[in-house]
């Protein structure tokens, strides 16, 4: 916190964008809480944090798309309530999506001036105009595209390019990049990093938000740290380093983890022996054991949410084997896999794994109906007694099992999922970003879990982006990265720039590491 | 700097109590409406609230009703069906035609194993192949209409002897003073009420019309699913083209034209949403009846039949606002 | 040559046109002749019109059921009112109902949010209701010739009703393609999030592009009604059903964001000519009936399997 007020009376001018003590509440999470930020002009702050830290509810707070409970906005000095997006664009705030909003059928240039198509005669569009202004605009951002083609037809990456084009049509005061190189190449990226230098230099307020240090070392001024909602202090970036700002963005030491006892595992659950789909993943091979939990860690695109899928008979795989206890499957649907003894947390639980508009009850009993029902009748009565018992165990907050699951907070809901999932009494548990947008006190009690069941004898499985996350659950961790699986750590041997390497790509001994772990 | 975004605190209970009582109507909102339309015809027309006026209704609506049971199951699914319309034109042609050729027990099994194939042709382009359920019914109500005009060469037919057959006992006969149609279509009701609320299907058809990601995720086959609804509007179809095969012992060969949109009027009035995952029998049978006690009380105030087709446009749109706004919180949008 | 592949791939509905007109020439004398294609324009002018506006709507992300009932109401006003108010005034009065009618959908989709599909369905029952109200049940003749004569009257040996159809088609051409509205109709329907969030007002393009239609279908009704020299009360019958099908033939998305007036002429055309091509042959109707079913339901396959985005081995 000091190093923060020291830099505000260095820089002695009124900030261009201020946010002070600045809260916002979701049903059953507290999403920000008392952040403050500053951006000054000319410079590059970057916010730094995990995933569900807080950066995004920040950034919509800026962008006009959500109004804070608490707390204070200024521009330039002067106090300001944004009421809906226009207003933040109005005032110079602009805002680069990550999920981009681009309209897929118009082109280039008109996604570049939707809402500020210049006109000819009041009623017409001026396309020459248009064209022109677009193209400078293009050329600002080295881009090689023209601007005449749909949107649809570009790569995601030269989309992110034109939302990024957008944002200059306008000459913004503060340019809110989110996680923009999420999608690009190197050479894009470099690109990118020129496009904001030139922001910068001609006096552009740039709030960059990422959890790729690398970036944020390379081009900020200051960075901030979120930590579950919470402001965790300003830094200097020349006065800080990595292992500094990593401490206060996970907050707490790596080393500590490595004493939870694994226990000894059982009996091998299921064995995936080179498993592989053309241009999703290849040559995955592993296996897990009861009361063992394997953490399948790698970054976005890494295929770790194909790889699940495959196991749960939503994909087909083109090649490769799945055996459970020994006896080769075939999973061509998920009613297969459940047969089998496989469960699915899936990764967005609001469209795969919840009905919402159902009740906890009857969200709980549908992916095994049949238990419940004779001669086409369902038993409520027992549909009810098994919620109930699942409702105590994971002590699901809910006045009852007639509330829809839509009226439940994100941790609540989870908990339905995966107390569904237990009420089939699978044998291998799969969990796909168990604790995504969920609060912290949720967070625990769900990680606490996962090792419980898997002391009760259940193989888990945990796929996650969140290394903290990885690390306190699993006994063994598959790092993924581009499809393949580069390497197996035991709980022991796990250091974090080992694993970091893995999943970069850069995990020299990766074909020496023996894939499958004999217990 | 924590009072910054202000918001008094009467201000909020006022939003509060709105929202409740919008809410109020959102759910109930449909059954007010019938009793209030029940109570308007009773005070101002004698013979409304009468058992055989309320019986001579429950006849009118039955062929209108019974097609609709079917089409909750596709809306509930998460789909439409436009093309019970043209369906009901071809299984009524198809029963009265085969029953003086093959008799009527043949006749009436003849046409519901057809008309479950055209259903079948349905299902299997909207669930199997997942195409747009507006456009294949839309493609399935023009062709059903040309086979049945194929069928009949463009006559109308009927059946030549209607005094002495037994088929005349769907639609023109009573049991204990009660019109078989309404027996049936009461009958049906009940039945699929109950298939729909204590079976396995019923809670399947929910759970792929509210979420059919995460009813396949949760192991339900969901195109079998869709496949089923349809063969299920398609035999209610089949079972009102016997009634009214029956009750007019012959068929035009378009007799069914624009049942599909009347029969999704009922269907929505009743609450069931198009997007899939809620609905009730029950309430497409509300609906259906508010069809058709407005219809009916019109008539004995005097007004020509065609009055009831303008309240409907209202009533409709008042029922589907009410139910949206409940859930918006806010009665217009802000856009 | 990619170019022509491109668009072909767009709008496979000018293949199907090509193939119809090569083959009803071959097995028909009369087919390939300027009289000919003048009477499928002027058969196609009904539909055509409609489905200009249905264009504007569907990309839009809308939809419009109302249509065949006011085309009924325009045809009804036009012929009914000519008598006392002359017919210039008839059909102004006319027009003037579809636009209105055009803006209550508009207006209600717009404030309640009630779906398109909902809002013009209750509209298709009750502005029926009114066709019946005002025509107690009646058909209207028309008395005065001249307007009858309209109906069947060419301009440079051209009939009226298809160059009516052209020009219009070419006005909405110009306006989906060229002008502010027609580019905010696509951002609506393609993304009305990202159209929001970039200040287009929403609700206005809807409106406007809901009395467009409403003014299309009163303006096919009132043609309608020259070329028979009256109006029934049931005209226009299952018209939304029949314009759909020509709009969705000729490439427009039903969810919106995409379509084109080029395609949405070819779609008309194409049932056009089908049409007058098996009435030549002297197939019965119905089969016409059945084919445009099949066609409809083998286009939406089709465009299915050809714009498979879908991620790689998913089988759910």
């Amino acid at each position: 916190m000091t190093a923060q007020s020291s830099l505000n009376t260095q820089t002695g001018d009124t900030p261009l964008l201020q946010l002070k003590g600045v809260s916002k509440s979701f049903p059953g999470v507290k999403a920000l809480d008392n952040v403050d930020l500053d951006v000054n002009a000319g410079e590059v702050h970057a916010l730094l944090g995990e995933n569900g830290a807080g950066k995004s509810t920040l950034m919509k707070v800026l962008a006009g798309i959500y109004h804070p409970d608490e707390g204070e906005i200024r521009i330039e000095g002067t106090p300001v309530r944004m009421q809906k997006p226009m207003d933040a664009k109005h005032m110079g705030v602009l805002l680069i999506h990550q999920e981009l909003s681009l309209v897929p059928d118009l082109s280039v240039a008109e996604n570049v001036f939707l809402g500020s198509l210049p006109k000819r005669s009041g009623l017409f569009v001026n396309n020459r105009e248009l064209h022109e202004r677009c193209g400078a605009i293009l050329k600002r951002l080295n881009c090689r595209f023209k601007s005449n083609i749909p949107v649809k037809h570009l790569s995601v990456a030269n989309q992110q390019m034109v939302e990024i084009a957008r944002a200059l049509v306008f000459t913004p005061k503060v340019v809110i990049f989110d996680e923009p190189t999420a999608s690009l190449t190197d050479y894009e990226k470099v690109v990118l990093f020129e496009v904001i230098r030139e922001l910068k230099s001609q006096g552009t307020g740039i709030v960059y938000i990422s959890h790729r240090m690398d970036e944020i070392f390379e081009l900020s001024d200051r960075i901030t740290v979120l930590r579950d909602g919470q402001y965790r202090g300003t830094f200097a970036t020349r006065d800080t380093d990595e292992e500094e700002v990593t401490k206060r963005m996970i907050g707490r030491d790596l080393e500590s983890l490595a004493e939870v006892e694994s226990p000894e595992p059982g009996e091998r659950i299921i064995e995936v022996h080179q498993l592989g789909i053309e241009g999703e993943f290849r040559d995955i091979s592993f296996d897990v054991h009861a009361g063992e939990v394997v953490g399948m860690y790698g970054l976005v695109g890494a295929g770790r949410t194909q790889v699940v899928e495959t196991l749960f008979g939503i994909r087909k795989p083109e090649r490769g084997t799945i055996r459970i206890r020994d006896e080769l499957v075939h999973l061509s649907s998920p009613a297969d896999a459940i047969e089998h003894g496989l469960a699915l947390v899936p990764e967005n639980r609001k469209e795969q794994g919840l009905v919402l508009g159902m009740n906890c009850r009857d969200n709980t009993s549908l992916p095994n109906l049949a238990e419940y029902t004779r001669m086409g009748w369902i038993d409520t009565a027992k549909e009810t007694e098994v919620f109930e018992r699942y409702q105590e165990q994971l002590q699901i907050k809910t006045p009852g099992w007639y509330q829809a699951t839509l009226n439940l907070s994100g941790g609540n809901q989870q908990k339905v999922v995966i107390g569904k999932w237990l009420s089939t009494q699978p044998s291998v548990l799969i969990l796909d970003e168990p604790t995504r947008g969920i609060d912290v006190g949720s967070k625990a009690e769900i990680h606490q879990l996962i090792r419980d069941l898997a002391k009760s004898g259940l193989a888990v499985i945990v796929v996650s982006s969140e290394m903290p996350e990885i690390l306190t659950v699993s006994d063994r961790i598959l790092a993924l990265y581009n499809g393949t699986l580069t390497r197996v750590f035991k709980r022991a041997e796990i250091t974090e720039d080992d694993l970091i390497r893995a999943i970069t790509g850069q995990s020299a001994d990766a074909a020496s590491e023996p894939v499958a772990s004999g217990a | 700097m924590k009072a910054s975004l202000p918001m008094s605190n009467s201000s909020t209970v006022a939003t509060d109590n709105r929202k409740r009582v919008l809410q109020f109507l959102g759910k109930h909102g449909i059954l007010l409406a019938f009793l209030l339309c029940m109570m308007i015809f009773s005070l101002t027309t004698d013979r409304f609230l009468s058992t055989g006026n309320l019986l001579t209704v429950l006849m009118q609506v039955s062929i209108l009703g019974t097609i609709a049971l079917g089409v909750t199951f596709v809306v509930i699914g998460g789909n439409l069906d436009l093309s019970v319309g043209s369906l009901l034109s071809f299984a009524t042609v198809l029963v009265v035609d085969l029953h003086d050729k093959v008799g009527p027990t043949q006749a009436i099994v003849l046409t519901i194993v057809f008309t479950l194939i055209i259903g079948a042709i349905n299902g299997t382009l909207v669930g199997y192949l997942k195409l747009n359920s507006l456009i294949v019914t839309l493609g399935m109500l023009s062709a059903i209409q040309g086979i049945t005009l194929i069928y009949t060469s463009g006559q109308n037919v009927d059946i030549q002897d209607q005094e002495n057959t037994w088929f005349a006992f769907f639609g023109r006969e009573a049991i204990f003073g009660i019109p078989v149609p309404a027996i049936i279509f009461i009958g049906l009701a009940i039945i699929l009420q109950v298939v729909l609320l204590k079976t396995a299907f019923g809670r399947k058809v929910f759970a792929i019309g509210g979420n059919g990601v995460a009813a396949a995720f949760s192991g339900i086959y969901r195109n079998r699913m869709v496949f089923s609804t349809y063969l299920l509007s398609a035999f209610t179809t089949a079972c009102a083209a016997i009634i009214l095969g029956s009750r007019v012992m012959g068929s035009q060969n378009n007799v069914g034209q624009g049942y599909e949109l009347q029969v999704l009027a009922g269907v929505i009035l009743g609450g069931t949403s198009l997007l899939g995952g809620s609905g009730s029998i029950m309430r497409t049978v509300i609906g259906i009846l508010i069809l058709g006690f407005i219809q009916n009380g019109l008539l004995l105030l005097g007004y020509p039949y065609y009055a009831q087709w303008l309240v409907t446009w209202v009533v409709i749109i008042l029922a589907v606002w009410l139910d949206i706004a409940a859930k918006r919180g806010r009665l217009l949008n802000d856009f | 040559m990619h170019a022509f592949i491109q668009s072909v791939k767009r709008q496979p509905i000018w293949l199907f046109i090509i193939a119809c007109i090569i083959f009803f020439s071959f097995s028909n004398e009369y087919f390939f002749a300027v009289n000919n294609f003048q009477n499928i324009l002027v058969q196609t002018s009904t539909i055509g019109l409609i489905a200009l506006g249905m264009t504007f709507v569907m990309i839009n992300g809308n939809i419009d059921l109302s249509v065949g009932s006011t085309v009924a109401l325009a045809a009804s006003l036009a012929v009914g009112l000519q008598g006392a108010l002359g017919i210039p005034m008839a059909v102004v009065i006319g027009l003037g109902a579809g636009v209105l009618i055009g803006a209550i959908n508009g207006l209600i989709v717009w404030k309640t949010g009630v779906d398109a599909f909902i809002v013009t369905l209750g509209a298709m029952i009750g502005v029926r209701g009114l066709v019946f109200v005002y025509t107690e049940e009646q058909s209207f003749y028309a008395s005065n010739f001249a307007y009858s004569d309209f109906g069947m009257s060419s301009i440079f040996s051209l009939p009226v009703l298809a160059l009516i159809f052209i020009a219009l088609t070419i006005v909405a051409h110009i306006l989906l393609k060229y002008t502010l509205h027609g580019r905010n109709v696509y951002a609506v329907g393609g993304n009305r999030k990202a159209a929001i969030e970039a200040g287009i007002k929403v609700g206005p393009h809807m409106l406007i592009n809901f009395m467009l239609i409403g003014f299309m279908a009163a303006l096919s009704g009132i043609l309608l009604s020259t070329q028979m020299g009256a109006s029934t009360p049931n005209l226009g019958r299952d018209y939304e059903l029949w314009t759909i099908t020509a709009v969705v033939l000729g490439g427009t998305r039903l969810n919106g964001g995409a379509g084109t007036i080029i395609g949405t002429l070819g779609g008309v055309l194409a049932i056009g000519i089908l049409r007058n091509g098996m009435n030549l042959m002297q197939v019965p109707s119905f089969y016409v009936l059945v084919i445009m079913g099949s066609i409809l339901i083998t286009v939406l396959f089709l465009d299915k399997r050809l714009n498979v985005t879908a991620s790689k081995g998913v089988q759910i």
